[in-house]
């Protein structure tokens, strides 16, 4: 590799020892590349790791409102499981994640199929398709909760117009709610998977696709064979970042429903939050932020394990 | 495509349909995504009476701005009724030094990590990479600590400084993918010629940067304005980002809801962003690919 092969014969140039070449100069040549990057790896070191290792000692203790140092073992890990919210947390974030995953992916590789078909104006529709993704998840919130409200919003248009049995009151039933989240979770990042899909999809070899058309291949055995298989990568990419955004949802939810109706649509982002700041429960806090972060570490290490091995042989 | 003539002679009426069906659906899709932000502009534009009384997909009958100026100068958010304008301030302020910070220890970064490579650089970029997908609640508890203690609790300053350390993550990683593609023979032809580290990123490096300079400051402006969970962690009161305090301002039950109101400060929040994506788009779909795809 290039970049290795320069590095090496620099190091065989100045002499790694540091016989020879002396003077200050020559050492802060060889070391500037070091000193730059220091700042942040040290932020790094304090300001992740030696955070996570914090959160994950106020997680073994008995913290309340002030943190406290005294070992209580695992404790939390098992009471937590005693709460009724985050019992509602952890159910709700799996339902949530599932189907905002599923029909973002649906939707999005839909979107990306049928622009990918020579579409007059693809560029606006492309810029409509994606603009939510620009925008906070507060005012995403904002919007859909007024949308939602049945005594102004949908609710009440469909009655005007005439249709007076419609009824969406999905954002004050404590069993429905969660589904309003999934619909502006959706809304807002399936346009994201659409514009992964697409720039996937006009990276395939067209002659292959002219080629097989020619053998006499139908539609849908060239998306099958050729293309599914081709873009297969981008479909792993688009679950992990969607994963990982369900996994972080926070703003939504608090913008959305305030994770009510009671506790109804409470995640563990929310439950995290309210122990932390409302509840002075600094030990239940930590102990669902350790957990939120083990989850994520799962999916991720593994992910960018693979993704810097085969960058490398590239 | 030799048999491709035959074929489309034999069903344009079938192909014709299948156009017609397909712009259909794109049209439908076109407006379940604008939907939302047309009603919010319409609503925003209408007055009390008109929202309770007329029906929200219609388009307003007089159009009024008197929402969007009580919404930027009066509203009242918790006990302040200063409308959202010192905390779009705020936000300004809290964007402008985080994204320009952060994207300056990025590129400095990235140039370092690929063009000077050192012992152990990969597990220093591994390290810095797992940390653009920590959920940030593993860090809410120490940092809110770490600010009270250097004295910047719910301050500006203090957002500055966690968006800066939060954001090098991912702008080192958006340089180091970019510089790694540029040829090493660039840096090895400059030092021969006796070129720094220094005098080679001014010279050379960055001249040859300026997309990627695009889509990072547009990535992070993007993350930083929206965010929602630091400011409403580590601010109160008048040090709030306009995310927290739209979020307020709509949650705040007092008195008469005036969703017109609601809806001009939703869009306000949403304007800088938003321009952003329209000006420069094909940069932010950039940002958002690079940000996932490849280490």
């Amino acid at each position: 590799m290039p970049a290795d092969a320069v590095a090496s014969a620099r190091a065989a140039d100045t002499g790694d020892a540091g016989a020879g070449d002396a003077g200050a100069r020559g050492w802060l040549q060889r070391h500037l590349s070091k000193l730059v990057v220091a700042p942040s790896f040290a932020a790094a070191l304090i300001f992740f790791y030696g955070f996570i290792l914090w959160t994950v000692i106020i997680s073994l203790t008995g913290s309340r409102m002030l943190p406290s140092y005294e070992i209580v073992g695992f404790e939390n890990y098992v009471n937590i499981w005693r709460l009724s919210r985050w019992e509602t947390a952890v159910e709700n974030l799996f339902l949530f994640g599932v189907l905002f995953m599923g029909l973002s992916m649906a939707l999005g590789c839909l979107l990306a199929v049928l622009l990918d078909q020579r579409i007059r104006a693809e560029g606006a529709l492309r810029t409509i398709y994606l603009y939510p993704m620009a925008i906070s998840y507060i005012v995403t919130g904002t919007a859909w909760k007024w949308l939602l409200d049945p005594g102004i919003g949908l609710e009440k248009a469909m009655h005007d117009l005439g249709w007076t049995g419609f009824a969406f009151n999905w954002i004050n039933d404590p069993d429905m709610a969660i589904y309003t989240i999934v619909l502006a979770a959706v809304w807002q990042a399936s346009g994201f998977v659409m514009a992964m899909v697409l720039a996937a999809l006009r990276g395939v070899d067209d002659e292959i696709i002219k080629a097989a058309w020619l053998d006499g291949a139908s539609l849908a055995n060239i998306y099958r064979r050729i293309i599914i298989p081709t873009i297969r990568p981008v479909f792993l990419s688009a679950f992990v970042i969607l994963m990982h955004l369900a996994i972080k949802t926070f703003d939504l939810v608090m913008a959305l429903t305030a994770a009510g109706p009671g506790t109804a649509t409470s995640v563990p982002a929310t439950f995290m939050y309210d122990m932390a700041f409302q509840r002075d429960r600094l030990d239940f806090a930590a102990t669902s932020a350790v957990m939120m972060l083990a989850t994520v570490a799962a999916i991720i290490v593994p992910y960018l394990y693979s993704e810097i091995r085969s960058g490398k042989r590239g | 495509m030799a048999n491709l003539p035959a074929q489309a002679a034999a069903d344009t009426l079938g192909a014709r349909l299948g156009r017609v069906a397909l712009y259909a659906a794109l049209g439908l899709f076109a407006l379940f995504y604008l939907m939302p932000m047309l009603v919010m502009i319409a609503t925003s534009l209408k007055d009390v009476e008109e929202i309770r009384s007329g029906s929200l997909l219609a388009w307003p009958q007089s159009v009024s701005l008197d929402a969007w100026r009580y919404a930027w100068s009066e509203a009242c958010i918790g006990v302040e009724c200063t409308g959202l304008a010192p905390y779009f301030r705020n936000s300004v302020l809290m964007a402008v030094p985080a994204v320009l910070l952060s994207s300056l220890f990025g590129a400095l970064n990235g140039y370092a990590l690929t063009k000077w490579r050192f012992r152990g650089a990969n597990v220093v970029f591994g390290m810095l990479l797992f940390g653009s997908f920590i959920p940030f609640q593993v860090v809410l508890l120490p940092m809110s600590q770490t600010l009270g203690f250097l004295g910047l609790a719910s301050s500006v300053p203090g957002l500055v400084l966690v968006h800066t350390v939060y954001g090098i993550a991912f702008t080192t990683l958006f340089f180091r993918n970019y510089y790694v593609t540029l040829p090493d023979d660039l840096v090895k032809a400059a030092t021969i010629d006796g070129a720094g580290f220094f005098t080679i990123f001014w010279r050379i490096i960055l001249p040859l940067s300026p997309s990627i300079i695009v889509v990072t400051v547009i990535w992070q402006f993007t993350q930083i304005w929206n965010d929602f969970l630091f400011g409403a962690s580590f601010t109160s009161g008048g040090a709030q980002p306009v995310t927290v305090a739209l979020n307020n301002l709509v949650n705040t039950t007092t008195g008469v809801k005036l969703y017109n109101v609601d809806m001009a400060a939703a869009i306000i929040a949403a304007l800088p962003t938003l321009l952003v994506y329209i000006v420069a788009g094909r940069y932010f779909v950039r940002g958002l690919t690079a940000g996932s795809v490849k280490g």
